[in-house]
């Protein structure tokens, strides 16, 4: 045999690949031009978003951010650019978007919706962020509240507060002085395990916000909810004595005497007894985008617990409960909300008691809540039917009975899961809040109207819109974001 | 050996409809329905009571009266001194336009977009990202107002297309006029037309029906009927001789042959939009309002369904397709066969619900002034006979009706695309 | 207080089940606002500003019921109503009166079962069209399409005009007077129609109002008016006689201006009559004395908050015409203070 080998012995040399591989030219050959039809639909697209970005933009940038009314506009465009087309008036933003924002809500207490939104997130936190500790979120809580006994005005509500942060100071002063590094370590870990669960603030928070917005005394907010403590505390005590169903109802018949016949009275004697409070404000006075977060937190925190209900009771094998169920349900996604917000505005009060009349933002709620009451039980009842049929039936081998069941192993998995709908619902509700102003309330769009009725801006358009579209997107789009990460996240316990 | 007895036989004690779990869910439900049938009697009652106070008892006899406004888009005859119902039927019509109109565009605009979000090419999935978010996220009724806003004012008006110099002309070699009015298209005319039938005389649920048209459905069915048979009969030649014979010609003139025929008997000829006065004359005039409540709404609703369609496709497994062509299918029967019936599954009932959507949602038509029920019935009737009651159920029930049937048909479908469970 | 379901909800809301069969004036006193329903926006009738205040010639009607019942003109709560809500807002008891240029037709007052109290501006329903259209009569416009408001009674004048004329059209409906303008200048409507102050007070703000023109042709009587429910005559005297006040007072030369000076006493027994100097109108009407001396002050007399809102000082410059006294040739006249 001869040593002629045909096989190269030595290894060649890693190479660079070649450059129109790598780098800019490379991305642009994988991403933009792979094949002549791929070259052909990305010069389009460019020449696409060409032009719509050259009629926006200057439209856009090269515009008047202070005219005080259109004439003025159109005259500084005059003199500016020679022409009045294709430049915005910014100015009607400019002098507006307080009240785009909030409405007629007295410019003083402002400070009051912008303590409500801070509030409603941290009220959220432990809901949407579960890797928050619990230290943190009443940290954030307490900051909350810090920053408003310092910032806001006087009030007796601000007054107890900064009279509680003052005590805590003396309190914490007191010990720094009065105890060592170590111990101080060891209370600081006691007191965080003592902490409770930050929950309590969320199911506090629907009752806060409406007073807080509104005003007036503090006790009916109070009392309406210490309707639940007593439903609560005859569900607790009452199954010594009683059965099961027996206590439900007992605990339903209480809260319900407390509402109708004695919460009112007690409202009003602890009212007259201790004024606590701050100034109301008349909910005529909502509006702008303020109105839509409003009516959208409303609506989605009074429809999870009836959405529940509806979503169990669908389920149900009681022929009549879900009967009624599935037909509430059916009808009310079957109607547009136009028409529902119809009924708010035009029949709602047909249907009460004569001489009844309650306020039309309040109507408009009842007519949202049992909206998205709707379509939460649906997005529930898609949580329940994605849990395996084994949870149930470990519940049943545990020997628990429906509610314990319910409460402890079902809902908590199925209310999980369906966060990410009940986030996507929300944002449906919060858009569809835009259609009150078919109804005449002032949100962004009636607003928007009743600002082209000014003899000043009469006859401005795409200024208005374009900005109620950025606030609707830049809020919506941040929320749909939200829910893809936590689905993302939520996912890996369930496939 | 045991004995089996019968438990002793227990008298009924009342405390056994909560106690005992055969009489416990019998008590709920009752308990349930009475209570139900209360609130419902308390509100009858309240609303009975307060419209004896407002002196208006519940009645539908307006709907019997004199309508007294016009209405600009008709699909039947109408005019001014017709009653509400046949006002209200228009505005049904004009509803069921717009949302069969929407629902088709925004599937068709959808599914390219969610096709085209998966896209390899950066720039195109990128835009396309862009429009998904910037159309989920603004309320539709902001769609709606600024679709409207758009058209109004980038399209040229009718009085441009006038005078020595015009500055606007018509489109596609003077056939289409698109103008801020709407956009006006040359309509069938038949010379030698068969009539129409007019159905249920002079009330107000009468309708024509043009013979020209059930004509052509008979040819165009006929014509179908005898395509399936040549197509039998190639695949019988097929499967006995293994050779499939050409038909694709025969097929073409059956397809199109007696129809065109049809037209020449009938005198078929095109009518074309011509400027006359303030306004184009002749033609199908297809109005803004209609065209800006169409677009919004299926552009809006393309998004979601871009999203659905995205979603369905990457919900097959990369495993599928492999096996398929493991087994020697070739990409396009991987696609009808394999993909398609898989993902069509996971796309379909979300695919309803927004049908359901966009089919509510064009009750926003009032804010662009499109007649739909909501603002015929639920509109200028409502506010002229301050019926409101009435109204407000009559218009809901509508709208449940079409609900019901949308979701009853497309749940039909959905059934019969189920994967059948062993 | 009467105790409903809605209780805990309704004092959340600080609002109450009131009795609405106690009396409107009474409620209004003690709750110490007036509910006044007025448009959600129509140039120079009302409109809020930046501050969120109402302003406008319905707005002013508002505030003069107010000032005469409870002494106070910012002691409104305004109640933004749509063409559909504002009956209904009224029937249900929502608002106290309705001051949103409403036209006083028959089927309004005895089918719809309210009272109007007056007429504060009589209207008709006119066109503008643009100049260059070279349309000179409303008879012209055979084919044309035409922008109408919905929700008032001017869809169907419009539809009776052509059909009587026998000529055709084609409608536009808009919902707001907004939309409408941006419409016709726009060019997608040929003729923009609606009550001529508003065709007048529209065409004031265009860039180049010379460029159109209102048809000679008047095709309705709009007399727009406040009303209030049927069968609650005290509140509804209270609301007529507010206007007729306002009116009675302009022609009796009494103006915001001079009032001071008038109600220490004239020689004139209508003026003291009405300003409570002399007799005891208030006490009648069951309101004080000087009610139509704060009514009048709370924003002029009528020919005041005319020239203001919508007078020809103003940009939408609308001249008196039949709105002008009767004494100058108009039809505002008021029955006599006695």
């Amino acid at each position: 045999m001869s040593d002629v080998s045909f096989v190269r012995t030595e290894m060649l040399p890693e190479q660079d690949p070649p450059g129109s591989e790598v780098g800019v030219i490379g991305w642009l050959r994988h991403n933009l031009f792979s094949s002549w039809i791929n070259g052909i639909l990305t010069v389009l697209s460019l020449f696409a978003i060409y032009f719509v970005l050259s009629g926006i933009l200057p439209w856009v940038f090269q515009s008047v951010w202070n005219g005080g009314s259109l004439t003025e506009c159109r005259e500084i465009m005059t003199a500016t650019w020679g022409q009045t087309h294709g430049h915005a008036c910014w100015g009607v933003i400019n002098e507006r978007w307080l009240q785009l924002l909030f409405g007629f809500y007295p410019s003083d207490l402002y400070g009051r919706p912008i303590l409500s939104l801070v509030l409603l997130l941290v009220a959220m936190t432990p809901i949407l962020f579960n890797m928050i500790s619990r230290r943190m979120n009443w940290f954030l809580l307490v900051l909350a509240f810090f920053v408003t006994a310092v910032l806001m005005d006087a009030s007796i509500f601000v007054w107890i507060l900064r009279a509680g942060f003052a005590g805590a100071t003396l309190v914490i002063g007191y010990q720094l002085v009065t105890l060592s590094g170590a111990d101080r370590a060891e209370q600081i870990a006691q007191g965080a395990k003592r902490l409770p669960n930050p929950l309590m603030f969320t199911a506090i928070y629907p009752f806060l916000m409406p007073w807080l917005m509104w005003g007036g005394t503090i006790w009916p907010a109070i009392c309406t909810a210490f309707g639940f403590v007593i439903g609560y505390l005859v569900l607790r005590f009452g199954r010594a004595y009683m059965s099961e169903l027996l206590t439900m109802i007992a605990a339903v018949a209480a809260a319900v005497i407390w509402w109708l016949v004695l919460s009112g009275y007690v409202s009003s004697a602890l009212s007259s007894v201790l004024p606590i409070g701050i100034e109301a404000v008349q909910s005529r006075q909502f509006g702008g985008f303020m109105l839509a977060i409003l009516l959208g937190v409303v609506a989605i925190g009074c429809s999870l617990p009836i959405g529940v209900v509806l979503a169990l009771g669908r389920q149900s094998d009681l022929v009549v409960v879900k009967f009624l169920c599935v037909g509430f349900i059916e009808f009310i996604r079957g109607v547009p909300l136009i028409t529902l917000l119809f009924v708010a505005s035009l029949l709602l009060n047909i249907f009460m008691p004569p001489g009844t009349n309650f306020d039309i933002i309040l109507r408009v709620m009842i007519m949202m809540t049992l909206f998205s009451a709707a379509y939460m039980a649906e997005v529930i009842r898609g949580g329940l039917a994605a849990l395996p049929r084994g949870q149930y039936e470990g519940a049943d081998s545990l020997g628990l009975d429906y509610w314990q069941a319910q409460r402890l192993i079902i809902m908590p998995q199925a209310l999980k899961v369906s966060i990410p709908g009940i986030v996507s619902t929300f944002i449906g509700i919060f858009k569809d809040t835009t259609l009150v102003s078919i109804i005449g309330l002032f949100d962004v769009i009636g607003l928007a109207s009743a600002i082209r009725a000014d003899t000043s801006w009469n006859g401005i358009y795409w200024e208005l819109f374009a900005f109620i579209a950025f606030l609707f997107f830049i809020v919506c789009f941040s929320m749909s974001r939200y829910s893809m990460y936590l689905e993302r996240k939520l996912q890996t316990g369930h496939r | 050996m045991t004995i089996l007895t019968d438990p002793p036989k227990e008298s009924f004690r009342l405390s056994m409809l909560l106690y005992d779990t055969r009489y416990r869910s019998a008590t709920i439900q009752a308990i349930a329905m009475i209570a139900f049938m209360l609130l419902a009697a308390w509100l009858i009652n309240n609303a009975i009571t307060n419209l004896n106070t407002l002196g208006k008892p519940m009645s539908f006899g307006f709907l019997g009266d004199t309508a007294g406004y016009d209405i600009n888009q008709r699909l039947l005859d109408y005019d001014s001194q017709d009653s509400h119902l046949r006002a209200a039927l228009i505005g049904l019509l004009n509803t069921l336009v717009v949302a069969v109109l929407g629902c088709i565009t925004a599937t068709i605009v959808g599914v390219f977009v969610g096709v085209m979000r998966l896209s390899n090419n950066w720039l195109i999935a990128r835009i396309m990202t862009v429009y998904v978010e910037t159309f989920r996220n603004v309320p539709v009724l902001l769609w709606i107002i600024l679709a409207m806003a758009i058209l109004i004012e980038t399209l040229p008006m009718p009085r441009a297309f006038k005078g020595d110099t015009p500055t606007a002309t018509m489109d596609l070699f003077n056939t289409v006029a698109v103008t801020n009015r709407g956009v006006y298209i040359p309509e069938p005319l038949f010379s030698r037309s068969l009539g129409d039938i007019h159905f249920l005389g002079d009330m107000a649920l009468r309708f024509d029906v043009s013979m020209d048209l059930i004509a052509f459905l008979v040819v165009l069915g006929l014509s179908i009927f005898g395509m399936r048979k040549v197509i039998a009969r190639a695949n019988t030649i097929q499967e006995e001789t293994g050779d499939r014979p050409k038909t694709w010609h025969v097929l073409l003139g059956l397809l199109f042959g007696p129809s065109i025929v049809l037209m020449i008997v009938l005198g078929f000829h095109l009518g074309y939009p011509e400027l006359k006065g303030f306004n184009f004359r002749g033609g199908i005039h297809m109005r803004n309002s209609l065209i800006a409540l169409w677009l919004a709404l299926s552009l809006y609703t393309a998004a979601f369904i871009a999203e659905i369609v995205r979603a369905g496709i990457l919900a097959i497994s990369t495993g599928q397709s492999e096996a398929a062509s493991a087994l020697g299918l070739r990409p396009n029967r991987t696609m009808r066969l394999v993909i398609l019936p898989q993902a069509l599954r996971v796309i379909i009932p979300p695919m309803i619900s927004n049908y359901l959507n966009l089919t509510k949602n064009s009750s926003l038509a009032i804010a662009v002034g499109y007649m739909d029920i909501t603002g015929t019935l639920g509109g200028i009737t409502m506010n002229q006979t301050g019926r409101e009651l009435e109204g407000v159920m009559l218009l809901m029930l509508v709208y449940l009706a079409i609900s019901l049937s949308i979701s009853g048909l497309m749940n039909w479908y959905n059934n019969s695309v189920k994967l059948v469970e062993r | 207080m009467k105790k409903t379901v809605l209780l805990g909800a309704l004092t959340v809301a600080g609002l109450a089940a009131g009795a609405a069969a106690a009396g409107t004036l009474d409620d209004v006193k003690a709750r110490g606002t007036l509910n006044c329903g007025v448009t959600t926006g129509l140039v120079g009738f009302a409109a809020p500003d930046a501050d969120g205040v109402w302003g406008g010639f319905d707005v002013s009607m508002c505030r003069a019921v107010a000032a005469a019942v409870l002494g106070d003109s910012s002691a409104v709560e305004f109640v933004p109503t749509t063409g559909k809500t504002r009956f209904t807002a009224l029937a249900s008891g929502e608002i106290d009166m309705l001051a949103r240029n409403t036209t006083w037709t028959f089927s309004r007052d005895v089918d719809l079962k309210f009272t109007f109290v007056g007429i504060n501006y009589y209207d008709g329903q006119g066109f503008m069209v643009p100049k260059e259209l070279g349309v000179s009569s409303a008879t012209e416009l055979d084919g044309a399409t035409v922008c109408i408001q919905t929700g008032t009674t001017t869809e169907l004048n419009l539809a009776d005009f052509f059909r009587s004329n026998n000529i055709s059209y084609e409608p536009v409906p808009i919902e707001t007077n907004a939309e409408g303008q941006q419409q016709y200048l726009a060019g997608a409507c040929d003729v923009y129609t609606t009550d001529a102050s508003g065709l007048a007070a529209t065409r004031a703000t265009f860039e180049a109002p010379g460029d159109h023109v209102l048809l000679p042709e008047i095709i309705s009587k709009e007399p727009l008016g406040p009303l209030v429910r049927h069968g609650d005559n005290e509140w509804g005297d209270v609301v007529r006689w507010t206007l007729n006040a306002l009116v009675t007072a302009e022609e009796l030369g009494v103006t915001s201006a001079n009032i001071g000076e008038m109600s220490a006493g004239t020689n004139n027994p209508e003026i003291n009559r009405l300003l409570g100097t002399e007799g005891t109108l208030g006490a009648m009407l069951g309101l004080d004395a000087d009610w139509a001396k704060n009514a009048i002050m709370s924003g002029g007399n009528y020919g005041e908050i005319f020239a203001m809102n919508i007078g020809e000082e103003t940009p939408i410059g609308l001249a008196r015409g039949l709105n002008a006294q009767w004494t100058n040739g108009g039809l505002i006249y008021s029955p006599p203070f006695r």
